[in-house]
């Protein structure tokens, strides 16, 4: 690991109070305590080089009443930091699903919000466009990537009311 | 001297002939699709002005198959069938993603063989995909030669994954640990010969389309991207390879053999639509020169991790030595739970970069499977690049993208 990453994650957890895990030298973690510090970050990470987002990506928590967004985030025109994957997360409750967008930093966040909101209804304060992606017009209930909505499953062996 | 706007120019020379002419600026909105021979199964909805495109808004999710919501009902290798639906005529490329991600988290290591012949099923289906790619924007463009080029081409590699895989579709090759079979000389003969084959068809491919002059026209300096637009957007594959961006996950992060292989990233400046049908011509011929080093490097070896190869009862073991090395897992092989953890890969599919994304909670079911293909990524891409150019070249733009809708909306 370069010695300017180590600045920046140095950089990342006294300066935003970020929680960094390295899991190995291609991948990642920042976990972002506050949502509000979100833009900060993104834009402290973008000020080094990393340019694109890969994915958007949220993951539900039932129990816990929370909603988890990941950021894969990764750069095209540094070569050393292609190698890596940059996880940024944080967690909104079911309260208040909502999030400042990052696609005035990133602007190939666009796709991946969009979605994210229409799967787990997490709002992203400042998307342009943030509407229905895949689903019908007419859909109707939860929202479909939470773990309340259930698929209706057909088992393999189908039990037929015998007749006499 | 001032310029005068166009049409005052042109005002005063029909005045001059004693005729006049009502210029009326037109503006409109245009459906293409959700069914059309343009579009595939996606509606296009654009914002004309004259025939200058304003604005495309994309209505994905005519072939929304749900696979990230049904990961989570399934078991790791029932999955396996489901993933490489998406992008079926890439469906190597979309099975070696997930279970590299899949092995990940198991922590399997995965034998030199093996590994060798995931690029060579790999390389092979990276062949058909792109000439499938060419075929479609031949017959985008109303050029009917290469559509049936192209479609005659591919079947070709679609043969030897058939006679490696079993299948001719959906190839079910890779699984934790290793792949299925393994590779037999009458393969390797037939893939040499294709190989031969196919470069003198490059060559004929290059006259019959890429010289021709009204598929240059179509094509040259048709949706530009720039390299800084490129990055913004996050495109992926060979069409950011040609708006001059170095970056292929095989070099950046290999997996596979490809870090023991010798191979090019072929890379444009252009970034217009010609540049990346040229990219996808130019892989073609690399992969190629990796499935020929494959062929005459690979090593000897088990194509099944240990750990897994032990649980083989000695019955099938004995058949397996003796016949043609096709595996038969065993019964509890469909149901093993990962420990907890997550992982994220990243692959080299035929359209570009292809991520997995699986959070496991110790269950047999994924917790959390995300799947990001190419064509997803292009959306913002396609939706962007046609902004400020002619209605005419929205299919070209479309084509030379080689966005596939299904794998677009998963």
């Amino acid at each position: 690991m370069s010695e300017e990453l180590k600045s920046l994650i140095n950089d990342l957890q006294t300066k935003f109070k970020c929680q960094v895990k390295i899991e190995n030298d291609r991948r990642i973690t920042v976990i972002v305590p506050d949502k509000k510090i979100m833009k900060d970050v993104a834009n402290h990470l973008k000020n080094f080089g990393f340019d694109h987002v890969k994915a958007v990506t949220g993951i539900d928590y039932p129990e816990q009443e929370k909603l988890e967004v990941v950021y894969h985030i990764s750069s095209y025109s540094n070569l050393d930091l292609a190698k890596i994957i940059l996880a940024l997360r944080t967690t909104v409750t079911y309260k208040d699903p909502s999030l400042p967008s990052l696609y005035s930093i990133f602007e190939s966040a666009w796709t991946g919000e969009r979605e994210t909101y229409e799967m787990l209804g997490i709002r992203f304060e400042g998307h342009p466009d943030l509407r229905r992606f895949f689903l019908d017009e007419d859909f109707e209930g939860v929202y479909p990537l939470r773990k309340s909505f259930k698929i209706k499953l057909e088992g393999i062996f189908v039990d037929k009311p015998t007749t006499e | 001297m001032t310029s005068q706007p166009q049409n005052e120019v042109q005002e005063q020379l029909l005045a001059a002939t004693g005729m006049s002419v009502e210029f009326i600026p037109i503006q409109g909105e245009l459906n293409v699709g959700p069914q059309h021979p343009g579009s595939g199964h996606m509606r296009i909805f654009v914002k004309l002005n004259g025939d200058i495109i304003e604005d495309v808004d994309l209505d994905v999710g005519y072939v929304h198959r749900t696979v990230e919501k049904l990961s989570e009902n399934r078991n790791y290798m029932h999955l396996i069938p489901l993933v490489e639906r998406p992008a079926i005529l890439d469906s190597i490329h979309m099975n070696l993603g997930y279970i590299i991600a899949v092995e990940k988290i198991l922590g399997v290591d995965v034998p030199e063989r093996a590994q060798y012949l995931r690029s060579f099923a790999a390389e092979v289906n990276r062949i058909a995909s792109h000439l499938y790619g060419l075929g479609i924007l031949s017959i985008f463009l109303g050029h009917s030669t290469g559509f049936m080029w192209g479609f005659g081409d591919r079947e070709v590699w679609v043969t030897i994954l058939e006679a490696l895989t079993g299948a001719r579709v959906t190839n079910s090759y890779v699984i934790p640990g290793g792949v299925r079979r393994d590779i037999s000389q009458e393969i390797k003969d037939m893939t040499l010969k294709a190989i031969s084959y196919q470069r003198r068809r490059l060559e004929d491919w290059k006259k019959i389309f890429f010289y021709n002059p009204s598929i240059r026209a179509r094509l040259e300096n048709v949706g530009v991207m720039s390299k800084e637009n490129a990055i913004k957007w996050g495109a992926v594959g060979p069409n950011l390879r040609a708006s001059g961006v170095y970056y292929d996950v095989r070099k950046i992060e290999p997996y596979g053999a490809y870090d023991k292989l010798d191979f090019e990233i072929p890379v444009y400046k252009e970034g217009d639509g010609l540049a990346r049908g040229l990219v996808r011509l130019e892989e073609i011929e690399q992969s190629m020169r990796i499935l020929e080093q494959i062929i005459k490097n690979i090593p000897e070896g088990n194509i099944l991790s240990d750990r897994f190869f032990k649980q083989i009862p000695p019955t099938r073991l004995k058949k397996y030595w003796e016949t043609y090395r096709r595996i038969v897992l065993p019964g509890y092989y469909a149901s093993f739970r990962p420990p907890k953890g997550e992982a994220i890969s990243r692959v080299e599919a035929g359209r570009g970069e292809l991520a997995y994304y699986v959070v496991s909670d110790g269950s047999p079911k994924p917790y959390r499977l995300r799947m990001i293909t190419p064509s997803y990524r292009l959306i913002y891409v396609f939706k962007e690049l046609c902004k400020g150019s002619r209605y005419a070249d929205l299919v070209s733009i479309y084509g030379s993208l080689d966005y596939f809708p299904p794998e677009a909306d998963r």
